[in-house]
């Protein structure tokens, strides 16, 4: 395997990504993202100097509309979906120690 | 014939005239899910009393005449990704074991505003990201051709549903092939249209540059009257195209005299199983015979499709799915200290390893040190892949190939090696990357019976012409068997 992925780097991605892994957990996402990324490798084959990044395969501009309100109040059908919600408002923990 | 049968346009048709109702209808789908709900695990939700109400209104609004289009009465399901206002929705995730949306997709709107009633959410890979709709949070969805192989996926629910008569017709969602593979498996009809024909609105982001949701049906002329209905312009969804002529049931014409169909030599080479390359090329001599002009030519970069297309999904994956955080819905875990461990802990506990997996790699791939090497790089290939299309479209109407290597393998074989599971999206994935419209249809079964799938692929916004195709290799080949006639 050519990509080695050390515990640093998937303690990084970890942080990025938003995700809490198992030991076991660890060592199995170190060797899939080392495979992954040596396959992906394959793409170093193919010269692409000049070629521009293509995000998006139609020429599509920003799309703008005038800044007025559509929608209604949905305010109690959108909370209901929160974990914990109090006085009209998303419940968080702490943020500030 | 029953109405379980029946093809959507003919079961339309029998509502209209009064040989049945939409309640009828209705009810007849939900016993048929009764029945073999147990066995196939199709959906993830069914809504019996929801679609009963749907059904009454719809019965009455076309007695009233109010509602005359192809589809009224018609009932239908709809893959567990696409919001409906009112019914659980979890993408087959267990961080949404909860979500009920407050407003529904514009597709399945415009469904509705048809007179389509629904059913049910259908289930799927996690995220939709898989192809044996094994990785749903929710059991395994089983192929009704045979219980122990998989129904194809991510949208395994919808295709497996259409095969076992469980719903008249489906929407499902194709970002790699998960509309094309699975309808290949069980032996349905499924298109993944261009790129911004229907609305993303409401369809839970997985990789929103390859994402669009399509049809799954029973036969052509079904296909394209449910994206007749699916397609419009909305200013919700910024990718979305006003295109001007979408009554693509104009095109069920039987004649491909003169069409110029490009068969890819990139597409039968090695680990193409030997059944369903000679079903396909069998399906080429059939288009062949009806006057279309076949030839083979080298597509080109094949091999570079998959690893760009986990590039790209992987990175959108990573940032669409930041927004699973325990905060406004779903899973929040139950022990955490502050803030940041909320997040990780609700997160981990909520998504599957799939999900995981293509959230690290696109969370690395983004990274900075790597976005060039990697992101950058893949959507450069992307242009390349593109400009290999644009060239063989300049020289065909319509590429014609296999969906899969394989028919569908048997449950629990695929997971192990992820890999290998992403080598089989090597003839639909370029597809996404390049926007294309493309079409899968049955054209045969291997010896243990099991369905063979035909790819047609267009330039974009040529779906006409693929349906055309389509709609004259169908009446060619004839019938095709549905489960229920086949398995005991």
């Amino acid at each position: 395997m050519a990509n080695i992925i050390s515990d640093e780097t998937i303690e990084y991605v970890g942080i990025l990504a938003k995700l809490e892994l198992s030991g076991e957990e660890r060592e199995q996402a170190k060797s899939d993202m080392g495979r992954m990324l040596d396959y992906i490798d394959k793409l170093g084959e193919l010269d692409t100097t000049g070629v521009e990044p293509m995000s998006h395969v139609f020429p599509v501009q920003n799309v703008f509309r005038e800044d007025v309100v559509t929608n209604g109040d949905e305010r109690e059908a959108l909370l209901a979906n929160a974990p914990e919600q109090k006085d009209g408002m998303f419940v968080v923990p702490k943020t500030f120690a | 014939m029953t109405i379980t049968d029946m093809t959507a346009l003919q079961l339309a048709e029998a509502i209209r005239s009064g040989q049945t109702t939409a309640v009828e209808a209705a009810e007849a789908m939900l016993a048929s899910i009764e029945a073999k709900e147990k066995k196939y695990n199709c959906y993830v939700t069914v809504d019996a009393q929801g679609a009963l109400a749907q059904a009454k209104d719809v019965q009455a609004r076309i007695e009233a005449g109010e509602l005359t289009g192809a589809l009224a009465g018609v009932p239908v399901a709809i893959k567990d990704n696409m919001c409906t206002a009112g019914l659980l929705t979890t993408c087959s995730s267990r961080i949404l074991h909860n979500f009920v949306p407050a407003y529904t997709a514009e597709a399945v709107l415009n469904l509705q505003k048809a007179g389509a009633v629904i059913l049910g959410k259908t289930n799927m890979d996690e995220f939709a990201m898989g192809s044996t709709t094994e990785t749903s949070a929710y059991g395994v969805t089983r192929n009704p051709w045979n219980a122990e192989h998989v129904p194809g996926g991510s949208s395994g629910g919808s295709a497996a549903a259409v095969a076992a008569g469980e719903c008249s017709c489906a929407l499902g969602s194709d970002t790699g092939g998960s509309i094309r593979q699975p309808a290949s498996y069980c032996g349905t009809v499924g298109m993944k249209p261009t790129y911004g024909t229907v609305s993303r609105y409401g369809l839970i982001a997985y990789g929103s540059s390859l994402d669009q949701i399509g049809p799954l049906a029973r036969d052509v002329a079904d296909c394209a009257a449910l994206l007749t209905v699916i397609a419009s312009h909305d200013e919700k969804d910024s990718t979305s195209i006003a295109r001007e002529d979408t009554d693509f049931t104009a095109a069920l014409r039987d004649d491909v005299k003169g069409m110029r169909i490009g068969i890819p030599n990139d597409y039968f080479g090695d680990g193409l199983d030997g059944e369903v390359k000679d079903a396909v090329l069998a399906a080429a001599k059939a288009l062949e015979k009806k006057g279309a002009i076949v030839e083979h030519f080298d597509l080109s970069l094949v091999e570079y499709a998959i690893p760009a297309y986990y590039t790209i999904a992987a990175a959108e994956a990573s940032s669409n799915l930041e927004r699973f955080d325990g905060i406004k819905y779903g899973y929040r875990t139950k022990e955490y200290a502050g803030l940041h461990n909320m997040y990780k802990k609700s997160r981990s506990e909520g998504f599957g390893a799939e999900v995981k997996r293509r959230i690290m790699l696109g969370s690395f791939v983004l990274s900075s040190g790597y976005y060039d090497a990697y992101y950058l790089k893949a959507l450069r290939v992307k242009a390349l892949i593109k400009q290999a299309f644009d060239d063989a479209f300049a020289k065909y109407d319509v590429i014609l190939g296999p969906v899969a290597p394989t028919t569908a393998p048997r449950l629990g074989e695929s997971l192990a090696d992820p890999i290998k599971m992403y080598l089989g999206d090597i003839y639909t994935i370029a597809v996404n990357l390049a926007g294309l419209p493309a079409i899968s249809l049955p054209c045969g079964r291997d010896r243990k019976g099991l369905p063979i799938g035909l790819q047609l692929i267009g330039d974009c916004f040529q779906e006409k012409k693929l349906i055309q195709a389509a709609y004259t290799y169908e009446q060619a080949r004839g019938a095709f068997p549905t489960p229920a006639e086949e398995v005991a």
